[in-house]
């Protein structure tokens, strides 16, 4: 079975988030950058899926340079080769993205039995790209999943809706959206590291149309301390919160 | 005309379903809804309780449960027939994924997760939305003859309008190609942590806790609290606790009365999922730790001796 994976690469935030001065993006000098809970999960299942059907998986990423970086870190993961869509950013309208991505998976010689996708970017969150390219390239597709199975070449899939899971059959090849907890992705190991160095990149030239939505601005709310008030440490603090606790009439 | 997508399970219709029509009765006084397949009649009421004067009733016999495709179909017959102004969704799996599917037939933007919307001029639009989960707001023009938004879950307050809403039913037109993908069976509760989203107490704990053993007492304080356990994507990623208990941008976002870290640093992950909790209440070795800021109350203490003393004197109190 040969999957391919979308993947994003995404600024590091840890826990405060600093524009530049235009307010246009965020300001990512000195942050790390990584991908999505949920494309983690993808690329985790796309492995899990080849360890047990055999196959390929394939990454796709749009951006400038940088990418190389999470794609070589999937790669030792175990995805095997990448399509890189050299791009001038990673923040790019989800109509033009997805054409993009469409373009590059139809001129590739591989053709995918399944396309995974995050159920929606970290950043952006768009939550409509996977959709897009399964109306581009003609095929079905199942959202936000967090349970996936294939089994003579029908994928059912799993969403959490609530405290129930609706259940979804979609027939390969077709298009699926996950979600974060889909499974535990691993942690590379050094011989996959040793690997990843050497599988292979084919760079593309996405041809991005122009988007519809123009960002006019971004803005942080303001993370000014809440000043907490301090109960102290030990059996002080405990009677402190029972007494908070009971304020609040979560306690009688 | 705004035409709302309005949806429902098997006839009980989405409470963010209201909160829609009110960001619809904010662009323009003449509100449509539209609902899809069986038992969906049974939702008629509640919308016109809200202001929907005329409620669209799609049906089709090869459609008996919540089918994406088919239900994106019946949004274009309607937006082609009476060319709304603009067409709105909650922000739900299900709203982003009809709406989706409109934008990919039809080739136009759609704009997600929106907290304000203004129609500006023929074919543009400005929009406030939120980005990471919330920590960012965006502020954007929408060029498009129909503006297609989602709508964020409780930036609009419901809106009461009484007064009866008039059905027109119609054929949606469907192939096989769009029947292909439908619910075709529901499974219960698959995971613990049920009633996270809705706890009015929930006890979370993150990387501070060690390991596994230590969330036997948060369950202990959740239970003497009657609330719901908790825990940051560390957690999860460790295998600790399951994804449900997960709260944060890619899990569950919780809106309680108390929400009390545990050994919770406060990424940005995590706050987008906690900072709706009314009073939120910090436990951590770290005194500069980053959820202090978000933070009403703090204890700087080690959690694995607090938490015993705690559980003892909060159990005296309710025993009291």
């Amino acid at each position: 079975m040969d999957i391919c994976v979308c993947i994003k690469r995404y600024p590091s935030l840890g826990s405060a988030i600093m524009l530049t001065d235009d307010g246009m993006a965020i300001d990512t000098d000195k942050l790390g950058f990584t991908l999505s809970p949920h494309e983690e999960c993808a690329v985790e299942a796309a492995v899990q899926l080849k360890e047990e059907h055999g196959g390929t998986v394939t990454l796709i990423s749009m951006g400038p340079e940088g990418v190389e970086e999470q794609i070589r870190e999937q790669f030792a993961i175990g995805a095997d080769r990448a399509i890189w869509i050299r791009s001038d950013s990673t923040d790019i309208d989800p109509q033009a993205a997805a054409k993009a991505i469409g373009d590059a998976i139809e001129a590739d010689e591989t053709a995918f039995d399944l396309i995974l996708l995050g159920s929606e970017s970290a950043d952006n969150a768009n939550a409509q790209t996977g959709v897009r390219l399964a109306h581009r390239l003609g095929r079905p597709v199942a959202t936000a999943i967090k349970g996936m199975t294939i089994a003579d070449g029908v994928a059912t899939c799993e969403r959490a809706v609530g405290t129930m899971r609706e259940v979804y059959r979609v027939r390969l090849p077709a298009v699926v959206t996950v979600k974060d907890g889909l499974n535990i992705p691993r942690y590379p190991s050094v011989p996959g590291r040793i690997k990843a160095r050497k599988k292979p990149i084919d760079e593309v030239t996405g041809d991005l149309d122009a988007p519809s939505i123009q960002l006019m601005g971004l803005t942080a709310p303001i993370r000014e301390s809440k000043g907490a008030q301090d109960l102290g440490a030990g059996d002080e603090a405990a009677d402190a919160l029972v007494d908070v606790m009971k304020q609040i009439g979560v306690l009688s | 005309m705004i035409l709302v997508y309005a949806d429902h399970d098997r006839g009980e219709l989405d409470p963010l379903a209201l909160q829609v029509v009110s960001a619809a009765r904010g662009l323009d006084a003449d509100v449509h809804a539209l609902i899809v397949g069986p038992n969906a009649e049974k939702c008629v009421d509640d919308l016109a309780s809200a202001g929907v004067r005329t409620v669209h009733h799609g049906t089709n016999a090869a459609i008996d449960d919540y089918t994406p495709r088919a239900n994106a179909n019946a949004v274009i017959t309607v937006m082609d027939r009476l060319e709304p102004r603009a067409v709105l969704a909650a922000g739900t799996p299900r709203g982003s994924e009809v709406l989706a599917h409109v934008a990919s037939i039809k080739d136009l933007p759609l704009v997600t997760e929106c907290s304000e919307i203004a129609l500006t001029g023929s074919g543009t639009a400005e929009v406030t939305r939120a980005r990471w989960g919330g920590n960012l707001l965006e502020r954007s023009e929408v060029s498009a003859d129909v503006l297609l938004a989602t709508v964020q879950a409780h930036a609009f307050a419901v809106s009461e309008d009484a007064g009866d809403a008039q059905v027109e039913a119609f054929e949606v037109p469907v192939t096989d190609a769009d029947l292909e993908v439908s619910i075709v069976e529901r499974t219960g509760a698959a995971e613990t942590g049920v009633g996270l989203a809705e706890a009015k107490v929930v006890i979370s704990g993150g990387r501070g806790m060690d390991g596994p053993e230590a969330f036997g007492m948060l369950e202990e304080l959740a239970d003497i609290l009657g609330g719901a356990v908790g825990c940051s994507r560390v957690v999860t990623a460790a295998g600790w606790r399951p994804h449900a208990e997960q709260v944060g941008q890619t899990g569950t976002k919780v809106a309680p009365d108390l929400y009390i870290a545990f050994g919770i640093s406060g990424a940005t992950q995590h706050i987008a999922g906690c900072k709706s909790a009314k009073t939120l209440i910090a436990v951590n070795t770290d005194g500069q730790a980053p959820i202090m800021t978000h933070a009403d109350y703090a204890v700087v203490d080690n959690l694995h001796t607090l938490l015993p003393v705690l559980i003892e004197k909060a159990r005296a109190a309710q025993g009291a």
